[in-house]
């Protein structure tokens, strides 16, 4: 691990714009995707910026009967709290399905968002990646590489990688919006729809934040009820990143929701496959993973998601 | 390697040696490759005060010292242990403030003020926490290398389904929890036992809370 200096943050706003004037520095909160890449020298902050003091841990409800999700609430709080359970249970679903006890209790819903891909060519220091060193070539689309783990649709010839998080597919589902302040103390919405980037020419450039940009909530719009559901489909049955992961919201007529994980480098859901939920998952997946450029190895996760969705579907 | 010197040199010394080395070399590539960056802004130690195991410990420490590194190589508490380093395995997991963590994944500096327990914390030979002397009864371990972090777990998975907290088994996110076999699988996933002894450990999680209901 490359050496940096520390300080602990009291005010959101002076945070941004630490963060923005040392170089260098990061933000850190719960440290378990960052500390695990800073080992590997995958990340190399020479700054550490701790905002674990910003009072962002809490869940409070919004004028529009919402809930604001701060950035510091753990990854089990969240998934524990009594209005997420019973008013975004899909929520609840994505976030246990996730990581294991110990990681949920340090993990935040911010770095949560934040967390890099689990692409073992990106981890793996000895073989070419566009997103860890730009221009460097892509291991995962070399010849006979290993990708049956990685991305399907929104992929790039620079990158295949996927976005790891299941929260943030709930999110997603739940047209949440992220909440910033900016290193000049002005702040942000972001909707999520719009946070994470697809690849391109610029794999490394993974969200909306520019420079130093600390997020401080989540907001979820007021409940919009439905059985909602998460299901995870993996390589065993606990602990594992995704294969394919399906968070659906549905309506009593039929009409709802569907966002999918696992098969690209954001939460991939799109309007015009909601609006097929009531003609069966055939038809929703020939809208999501149209236009879907799977290699030989993950080929697989197209029938996958069909199959997942249409097993959710037929539950009710 | 900084080991401290009263440390006797011992077999697994000797396998921590070998594996820096391979360590080193794989580094020294990875720096060729990346561009040079510049120097870290101000200092690079802290002295951080933390009460462990009731005890209050004042340590200077380098920023880059994990939870873990102070806690076996400075406090010489080494009943917590080392395993994969990267938060995949649960052998290093204590209690931080009553919520069980990896304590690989957290760096020393940020527990200011933080309460730790760790297996040394909750029992002795002569005086065994209900969890370990389950541990034994029911032989829910081999080799021993995962346990301290199994039981560390276990306790606290006991008070997360009393709490309340939801798991990817719980089948109705508004009703009590169950303190079920399912239950106590599922949250002692992060805790991986190269031995198998899985069945055991959840014998002895059950019978201890079975005599805690």
């Amino acid at each position: 691990m490359k050496s940096f200096s520390y300080e602990r943050a009291s005010n959101a706003g002076q945070a941004a714009a630490r963060a923005a004037e040392v170089p260098g520095a990061m933000f850190v909160a719960g440290g378990t995707n960052l500390l695990d890449l800073m080992k590997l020298e995958i990340e190399t902050p020479r700054h550490l910026i701790d905002v674990n003091g910003l009072g962002l841990d809490k869940v409070e409800e919004t004028e529009e009967g919402g809930l604001r999700l701060g950035a510091l609430v753990s990854n089990t709080d969240l998934a524990a709290d009594d209005r997420v359970r019973r008013d975004y249970p899909v929520l609840t679903r994505a976030l246990v399905a996730g990581a294991s006890g110990q990681l949920r209790n340090k993990a935040t819903t911010a770095g949560n968002l934040l967390q890099r891909t689990r692409c073992p060519y990106f981890y793996d220091t000895a073989m070419p990646c566009n997103k860890r060193s730009p221009g460097e070539g892509c291991g995962a689309l070399s010849e006979g590489a290993f990708s049956r783990q990685l991305g399907i649709i929104g992929t790039s010839d620079s990158c295949i990688a996927t976005h790891p998080s299941d929260m943030a597919v709930a999110l997603r589902v739940l047209d949440a919006v992220v909440e910033t302040v900016t290193p000049s103390g002005a702040t942000r919405r972001i909707p999520l729809e719009e946070f994470h980037q697809l690849p391109g020419d610029t794999p490394e450039k993974e969200t909306a934040l520019m420079d130093g940009e600390l997020i401080t909530s989540v907001v979820l719009p007021a409940p919009v009820g439905g059985k909602q559901a998460y299901y995870k489909a993996r390589d065993r049955a606990s602990y594992a990143f995704a294969l394919v992961s399906v968070a659906l919201i549905r309506q009593p007529d039929g009409s709802g929701r569907v966002a999918l994980g696992g098969v690209a480098p954001k939460p991939w859901r799109r309007p015009e496959a909601d609006a097929e939920l009531p003609n069966g998952a055939r038809a929703v997946m020939a809208r999501l993973l149209d236009g879907a450029r799977p290699t030989e190895e993950n080929t697989f996760k197209i029938t996958l998601a069909e199959r997942t969705l249409a097993s959710m579907l037929a539950e009710e | 390697m900084n080991l401290p010197i009263e440390f006797q040199l011992r077999r697994r010394t000797l396998l921590i040696g070998t594996a820096a080395s391979a360590a080193a070399l794989r580094f020294a590539q990875t720096a060729q490759a990346q561009t040079p960056v510049s120097k870290p802004a101000g200092a690079e130690k802290s002295a951080v005060t933390m009460t462990v195991n009731g005890e209050t410990k004042t340590l200077e420490l380098d920023h880059r010292t994990t939870l873990l590194d102070a806690l076996r190589e400075h406090l010489k508490l080494t009943g917590t242990k080392k395993g994969c380093d990267h938060g995949q395995c649960g052998a290093c997991t204590v209690s931080v403030n009553g919520t069980r963590v990896n304590s690989c994944l957290s760096l020393a500096v940020m527990h200011e003020g933080d309460e730790v327990t760790t297996i040394e914390g909750l029992g002795t030979p002569d005086n065994l926490d209900p969890m370990q002397q389950a541990f034994v009864d029911h032989d829910g371990f081999q080799c021993g290398y995962c346990t301290p972090g199994q039981i560390c777990s276990a306790k606290a998975v006991i008070d997360e389904i009393r709490a309340g907290v939801p798991s990817h088994v719980t089948s109705d996110l508004t009703s009590p929890i169950e303190m079920s076999g399912p239950e106590i699988r599922e949250r002692m996933s992060g805790n991986i036992c190269r031995c198998g002894a899985y069945s055991n450990i959840v014998e002895a999680i059950t019978e201890v809370a079975g005599e805690q209901v």
